[in-house]
């Protein structure tokens, strides 16, 4: 006899989604997703409905409207009468130049200090392990008012600069350290070819950027001589016209010549002012990240073999060889991923310009226009998208170098 | 991952509902203190004293406030504000009141959606300079590095001031008044401007205020006054009202002296309608009918608070001028209690 049994009938209850391992995940990733949604729609609404409660509507028009305030560091063209999206440039650029200037300073220190802090002599590794552990442990922002009051309060007074003084500008009369900030020799085009100063230092950067790439021609084909014939063709005479003459002949054409800044009326004038607040910012921004990077590096200098060191030994390298040829370029594949971060850290660290008054996009757009025109909530995610984008970009820029130099497995 | 995300949410929504729309009298009687925004601290208009307690001008017209509303003008929560958060503090419900020298203008009170309920002080910018300078004229400061408050109305009239006058200078930005002292004295600027009230209240408080002085152009109006949020009108009569009380109080010679006695009843109506001894005028704003006499206990009348704390006898040393009463050829002014 035989019996027929039907397959079990694949029959779903409810309590399955609960009980049954195959339904659970997605279950509970569906109310995870409800929930956030319904957040979202919340956090929205609230927005929506607060914003008519107050009377106040959404929108950006405000950018397009006269700023009418003025700012002292402008690295483009700006008036009181341009409007508030203008003032937000400027603070962009200025933010910019701190975070650029920052992060090269910082990476310099940082280097410098990891390696010393190995040093073999007792008396220097210790006094770098002061500075790293002085200046990571204190809060940045008492580092940046520090620098700040030691510039205002202890530098003497432009006017102190004038004849009978009892102040003198340093390097032949041409750099003036006051409480001001610091005023340097700048250099000024005669005839530009472009409108704005800006401009023409673009210009020589990208003439600059193309000999460097020429330079690298040039080395490439010695490479290749040296290679096929075995003796290296004399090219330094080559690199250096490279370098040289086409920068030169570019900034005589444009009539480029130094100004040496001098005091008239209240303040000087001529050459390049920096700040105080640009100084204590860049300085106090650099000192302190420099602090992280010292250690980042002295990490990553560690994390190669000693084997390393004594296979370069072994081949007759001199130390400082070994750590320029062997040890740092293998070290960065572990130094670069933490060292994106401190970047990332520093350009953030640089909306602390508040303290002292440095105008960054911070004080432009997320302050006095937020200010005068009553527009937070525009203000503050204009202000939060330009940090995203900025870091994203800095993270990404940094991948593509990360993956550069990372060991290629195979 | 996902947690993290709701949180965050939550957190921002959080930083955004703030604003409670109706009834801050409500609020403020169910709190049972005033949440007054003042400045970081200008002796005179708002400091603390050495024991830590609130004194000032703008102080007295919060206390006043507070007297009025819950009967007891210590019953009040004091947050300073710079000229950047003061109003955020206030959009966003963090005070109910921002008595905090700050001038009327037009888009504060229409864009910015605030309601300013009166003019405590009428004012002006000014610019004050070490005498050692040598500078009589505003005019001759071709050049000059100026410390400015940032946020104020004082940023953008210098800014006006420097353009239409075709001369240059370097602004140096800075957050709050003693800020701005510091780096005055310092000499990291070389003239510090802000409402002339003010440069004399900073200036009282130098080692040697005699080697400072204000220059004689005043290059603006500045109407200074206490502002509630827009939309909340019973909240808006409470202090506009309490205000021209203490105004009224002393165009009728109604002193902290004489309260007690004149409040047991007078032979004018309308010193009766104010201390709520005839009509009623304090059930009409919601409050007790001896609020006005409270509030004027609090500190005294208009020309008492302004005497005491900013006027001729004390170090300020600021002349009555613009804010006598009309009746004295000034410009304080109350709408009458009827």
């Amino acid at each position: 006899m035989t019996t027929l049994t039907d397959p079990p009938k694949a029959s779903f209850r409810l309590s399955q989604l609960i009980y049954d391992t195959r339904y659970r995940s997605i279950t509970i990733q569906v109310i995870a997703m409800i929930l956030v949604v319904l957040g979202l729609y919340w956090l929205v609404n609230n927005t929506i409905q607060n914003l008519s409660a107050l009377g106040k509507d959404f929108n950006f028009g405000f950018l397009t409207q006269p700023a009418g305030y003025d700012i002292n560091q402008r690295l483009v063209e700006y008036t009181s009468q341009s409007t508030h999206m203008r003032a937000a440039i400027v603070g962009i650029l200025n933010t910019l130049l701190v975070a650029f200037l920052g992060c090269v300073l910082a990476t310099v220190i940082g280097v410098f200090v990891g390696v010393l802090r190995l040093s073999k002599n007792w008396v220097v590794s210790r006094l770098m392990a002061v500075y790293v552990e002085g200046f990571r442990n204190v809060p940045l922002l008492l580092w940046i008012i520090a620098i700040f009051a030691i510039m205002t309060e202890s530098m003497p007074q432009p006017r102190d600069f004038k004849v009978g003084g009892d102040a003198s500008m340093l390097l032949g009369d041409s750099v003036a350290v006051t409480n001001r900030g610091v005023y340097v020799p700048g250099i000024v085009f005669e005839n530009g070819f472009l409108g704005s100063p800006l401009m023409n230092w673009l210009l020589i950067g990208v003439v600059l950027i193309a000999c460097v790439f020429a330079i690298r021609l040039v080395r490439g084909r010695a490479d290749a001589v040296q290679e096929s014939t075995g003796v290296r063709p004399t090219t330094w005479y080559q690199q250096l016209a490279l370098l040289i003459v086409p920068t030169g002949v570019l900034l005589f054409l444009m009539g480029a010549h130094l100004q040496i800044p001098y005091i008239k009326g209240f303040n000087f004038t001529d050459g390049i002012h920096l700040r105080n607040s640009l100084i204590a910012l860049w300085i106090a921004l650099s000192l302190y990240t420099g602090a992280f990077i010292a250690e980042i590096v002295r990490s990553g200098i560690l994390a190669i073999s000693k084997g390393q060191s004594e296979a370069a030994a072994a081949l007759g390298l001199r130390p400082s060889r070994t750590m320029n040829l062997v040890i740092l370029p293998q070290a960065m594949r572990v130094i670069i991923p933490p060292l994106i971060s401190q970047y990332l850290n520093l350009t953030k660290n640089s909306s602390l310009a508040i303290a002292v008054g440095y105008m960054d996009v911070r004080a432009t757009l997320g302050g006095i226009t937020i200010n005068q025109t009553g527009r937070e909530l525009e203000g503050i995610l204009l202000m939060a998208a330009f940090y995203l984008v900025l870091s994203l970009t800095i993270s990404g820029v940094m991948n593509v170098y990360n993956n550069r130099t990372q060991l290629q497995e195979r | 991952m996902k947690n993290s995300v709701l949180l965050g949410a939550m957190t921002v929504a959080g930083l955004a509902a703030g604003a409670a729309a109706a009834g801050t009298l409500d609020d403020v009687k169910a709190r049972g203190t005033l949440n007054c925004g003042v400045t970081t601290g200008l002796v005179g208009f708002a400091a603390p004293d050495a024991n830590g307690v609130w004194e000032g001008f703008d102080v007295g017209v919060c206390r006043a406030v507070a007297a009025a509303v819950l009967g007891d003008p210590n019953a009040v929560e004091f947050v300073p504000t710079t000229g950047q958060t003061r109003f955020t503090a206030l959009a966003s419900g963090e005070i109910d009141f921002l008595a905090r020298n700050t001038t009327w203008t037009f888009s504060r009170d229409v864009d910015l959606k605030f309601e300013f309920t009166g003019v405590n002080y009428y004012d002006g910018q000014g610019f004050m300079v070490p005498r050692d300078l040598g500078v009589s004229s505003a005019k001759d400061l071709d050049g000059a590095t100026v410390c400015i408050q940032t946020g104020t109305t004082t940023e953008l009239n210098l800014a006006d001031f420097f353009r239409s006058n075709n001369i240059s200078y370097e602004p140096v930005p800075i957050e709050t008044n003693a800020e701005a002292q510091q780096q005055y004295l310092a000499g990291a600027c070389d003239v510090y401007t802000t409402d002339a009230s003010g440069l004399a209240a900073t200036r009282a408080t130098f080692e040697a205020p005699g080697d400072h002085v204000l220059l004689p152009e005043i290059i603006s109006k500045e109407p200074l006054g206490p502002l509630v949020r827009h939309g909340d009108n019973e909240w808006a009569d409470v202090t506009r009202w309490t205000l021209n009380a203490l105004i009224t109080a002393e165009e009728l010679g109604v002193t902290s002296a004489n309260i007690a006695e004149l409040s047991a009843g007078t032979d004018n109506p309308e010193i009766n309608r104010l201390l709520g001894t005839e009509g009623e005028l304090g059930a009409m704003l919601g409050l007790e009918a001896d609020w006005a006499k409270n509030a004027i206990m609090a500190g005294g009348n208009y020309g008492e608070l302004f005497e005491k704390n900013i006027g001729e006898n004390t170090p300020i040393g600021l002349a009555r001028g613009l804010n006598a009463m009309w009746t004295e050829g000034g410009l304080i002014y109350s709408p009458p209690f009827r």
